[in-house]
C-alpha cells in the first residue's frame, strides 16, 4: 500500500499539479461549466438529479481524465523516465494502480466539487431562500457513478497509454474512444425496446448502470494489470 | 559478500536472429569499478537489462548479489542503484522531490531521506539548487543528480550505463571526478558500461570488452595491455615516409609500426633500446622532435581487439 501511495504522491507532483495554474485551466473550465453554468441554468431542477443532470455529471471524469491519463505510461516513455522507474524496486501493480488511483481521485474530486458548487449556487441564487439538498440516495448514487466512470476512463487511458509511443497519440485515441463510447451507449439504449425502460424505475435503471460500469471497470483494470509487464515495456 | 557480486554463465539474449548477448560468462568481484567496454550496439545495455531482471535471458543464467536474475529480480532491484541510458529524472519536479521519490520507493524513513539528500546534494554542489525544477538544469547537473539518486539508498552495487555519453570533455571530466570521489567514499561496486576508453582507463580496476554480444576479453587494464600489446615508442617529427616504415619493420626488435600524421608509433618486442631506431629514422631523412616510451593505451588494446575480431 505504501508503494501505491508513493506513486500517487509522485503523480500529484509530476503530472496533476505540475504546471501550476496553467495545468488547472482545463479541469477548472469543466468545473465552471458543470458546477456553475449548468446548475444556474437548470435551477432547482438541478438539485433533483434528474437523468439529464446525472448524464451531464458523468462527463466530468472524461473531460478531466483525457488531460492527464495519456501521460501515465506514454509520458514516462516519452520523457525517458520509464526505464529508470522499471529498474527500481517499485512493484508493477503499485506503478499501475498508483497512476490510476491518482487520476481517479483527481477526476472524482472535480466531480464532487462540481456537485457541491452547483448545490450551493442553486441554493444561493435560484431557490428564493428555500434551502434544498440533493436527495440523499441519488447523491450517493451520483458519487458512486462518477467514481465508476473515473475508474473506467483511467483504466482505458492506462491501457491505451501502455500501447502508444506518445502522450499526444494517447490523448487522441482516448478522445475518439470517449466519443465512440458515448455514441455506443446511446445506440444500445435506443435499441432496447421502450417497454423495458418503462418497466424500470429510475433507481433500478441507475443500479443496472452501476453494475454494468463496475463489470467494465473490472475488465479494463484486469486487462491493464495483465498488460503491464516490465520486459515488454523495456523493449518498447 | 564472499565471491563475485555479479556472475553470468553462458548468458544469451536473442531478438529474433540478432544475438544481442551471446554466451557471456563473466565474474565481477565486489568493491571495484568494472568497465564493460564495447562499441555502440555491442550488447552493453542489453546485458544491464538482463542483470536487472528486466529482460529474460534466452539461454544461460546470471546472479547479482547472489540473487538469480530470473527468479529473484525484485530482490536485485531492491538492492542496486542504476543510472541507465537516460538520466530518468522528472523534469517538472524539483531536484529534492526527484530524490525524495526514489527514497520513498526504497522505503527510507523520512528523516533518513532528508539527511541523505542533503549529504549527497551538498557533496555534489547541488544543495542550493534543490528547489529548482530539474528541467531548468544543465545536462551535467542532471547527470550528477542521477548519480546521487543511484546512490541514495546506500546500494552495494550500482549500474552506470554510459554516464558521460554526449558530454563535452570538460563536463565529462567533472562528472568523472565527482563519480570517482563518490564511489570511493561510498565503497560501492560499480558496473560501468562505456565506449569512452579514457573514462575506463581512469575509473576501472577491471574491464571486459564486448562486441556483437560476445565477450572478447576481461582483465585489469595493465593485463590487457600486456596481452594485446607490448612496450611502445612514440616518435613525433617530420619527413617520415614509406621507406622509414619499411626500414623499421625490418628490425628484429620492432613488432609493428604505424604512422598517424606526424606520430610514429612503434610496438617493440621486449624492453628494446630506442636509440638505434631513432638513428635509423634520422638516416632515412626523418626529423625527430620528440621521443616517448610508453605502454599501449586502453584504446590501442580496444582497437586491436576489434581488428582481431574483424579478421
Amino acid at each position: 500500500m505504501s508503494d501505491i501511495l508513493t506513486m500517487v504522491w509522485k503523480e500529484s507532483k509530476d503530472v496533476l499539479f505540475q504546471g501550476g495554474w496553467k495545468s488547472l485551466i482545463r479541469p477548472l473550465f469543466v468545473v465552471g461549466i458543470m458546477g456553475i453554468y449548468l446548475p444556474l441554468q437548470f435551477g432547482p431542477q438541478w438539485v433533483d438529479l434528474t437523468p439529464i443532470g446525472m448524464l451531464l455529471l458523468l462527463w466530468i471524469p472524461f473531460f478531466v481524465i483525457i488531460s492527464f491519463i495519456g501521460d501515465a505510461i506514454a509520458g514516462e516513455r516519452e520523457r525517458h523516465t520509464l526505464e529508470t522507474l522499471l529498474a527500481s524496486r517499485m512493484p508493477d501493480r503499485a506503478i499501475l494502480l498508483g497512476k490510476i488511483i491518482a487520476t481517479v481521485l483527481y477526476a472524482w474530486g472535480m466531480g464532487v466539487l462540481s456537485l457541491l458548487l452547483g448545490l450551493v449556487l442553486v441554493d444561493l441564487f435560484r431557490t428564493q431562500g428555500n434551502w434544498m439538498f440533493y436527495p440523499l440516495d441519488l447523491f450517493v448514487v451520483a458519487l458512486v457513478l462518477i467514481l465508476l466512470v473515473s475508474v473506467l476512463g483511467a483504466s482505458a487511458g492506462v491501457l491505451i497509454s501502455l500501447r502508444v509511443a506518445t502522450v499526444r497519440q494517447a490523448q487522441q485515441i482516448l478522445s475518439v474512444g470517449t466519443i465512440v463510447f458515448v455514441f455506443g451507449v446511446t445506440f444500445v439504449l435506443r435499441a432496447v425496446p421502450a417497454n423495458v425502460f418503462s418497466s424500470l424505475s429510475y433507481a433500478q435503471f441507475l443500479l443496472i448502470a452501476m453494475a454494468v460500469l463496475a463489470v467494465l471497470d473490472a475488465i479494463l483494470l484486469g486487462l491493464a494489470l495483465v498488460s503491464f509487464q516490465r520486459s515488454r515495456l523495456i523493449l518498447s | 559478500m564472499a565471491g563475485p557480486i555479479i556472475r553470468t554463465e553462458h548468458l544469451s539474449r536473442f531478438f529474433g536472429t540478432v544475438k544481442a548477448v551471446d554466451d557471456l560468462s563473466l565474474e565481477v568481484p565486489a568493491g571495484i569499478v568494472f568497465g564493460f567496454l564495447g562499441p555502440n550496439g555491442a550488447g552493453k545495455t542489453t546485458t544491464i537489462h538482463l542483470l536487472l531482471g528486466l529482460l529474460e535471458p534466452t539461454q544461460g543464467q546470471a546472479s547479482v548479489l547472489g540473487f538469480d536474475t530470473r527468479t529473484q529480480a525484485d530482490e536485485i532491484r531492491t538492492r542496486i542503484g542504476a543510472l541507465l541510458e537516460f538520466a530518468g529524472l522528472y523534469e517538472r519536479m524539483t531536484a529534492e522531490d526527484n530524490l525524495d521519490f526514489y527514497g520513498r520507493i526504497s522505503h527510507m524513513p523520512a528523516a533518513e531521506r532528508r539527511a541523505r539528500i542533503k549529504e549527497l546534494l551538498t557533496h555534489l554542489d547541488l544543495w542550493d539548487r534543490r528547489k529548482d525544477p530539474v528541467g531548468n538544469w544543465s545536462r551535467g547537473m542532471k547527470q550528477k543528480l542521477a548519480v546521487a539518486r543511484a546512490l541514495l539508498h546506500h546500494p552495494p552495487l550500482i549500474f552506470l550505463d554510459e554516464p558521460t555519453a554526449g558530454f563535452d570533455p570538460v563536463a565529462a571530466a567533472t562528472l568523472r571526478n565527482d563519480l570517482a570521489s563518490l564511489v570511493a567514499r561510498e565503497g560501492v561496486t560499480v558496473f560501468l558500461t562505456t565506449h569512452n576508453l579514457t573514462e575506463a582507463e581512469k575509473l576501472c580496476a577491471q574491464v571486459g570488452v564486448i562486441r556483437q554480444g560476445k565477450l572478447l576479453t576481461v582483465g585489469n587494464p595493465d593485463e590487457l595491455r600486456l596481452r594485446t600489446g607490448g612496450p611502445q615508442a612514440e616518435i613525433v617529427g617530420h619527413g617520415f615516409n614509406d621507406q622509414t616504415l619499411a626500414l623499421l619493420r625490418e628490425r628484429p626488435e620492432v613488432a609493428n609500426v604505424a604512422l598517424h600524421n606526424s606520430h610514429l608509433t612503434i610496438e617493440l618486442r621486449g624492453e628494446s633500446k630506442i636509440g638505434p631506431l631513432v638513428s635509423l629514422i634520422v638516416r632515412s631523412g626523418g626529423e625527430v622532435e620528440e621521443v616517448r616510451r610508453g605502454k599501449a593505451s586502453l584504446e590501442d588494446v580496444f582497437l586491436t581487439l576489434m581488428e582481431e575480431e574483424n579478421t
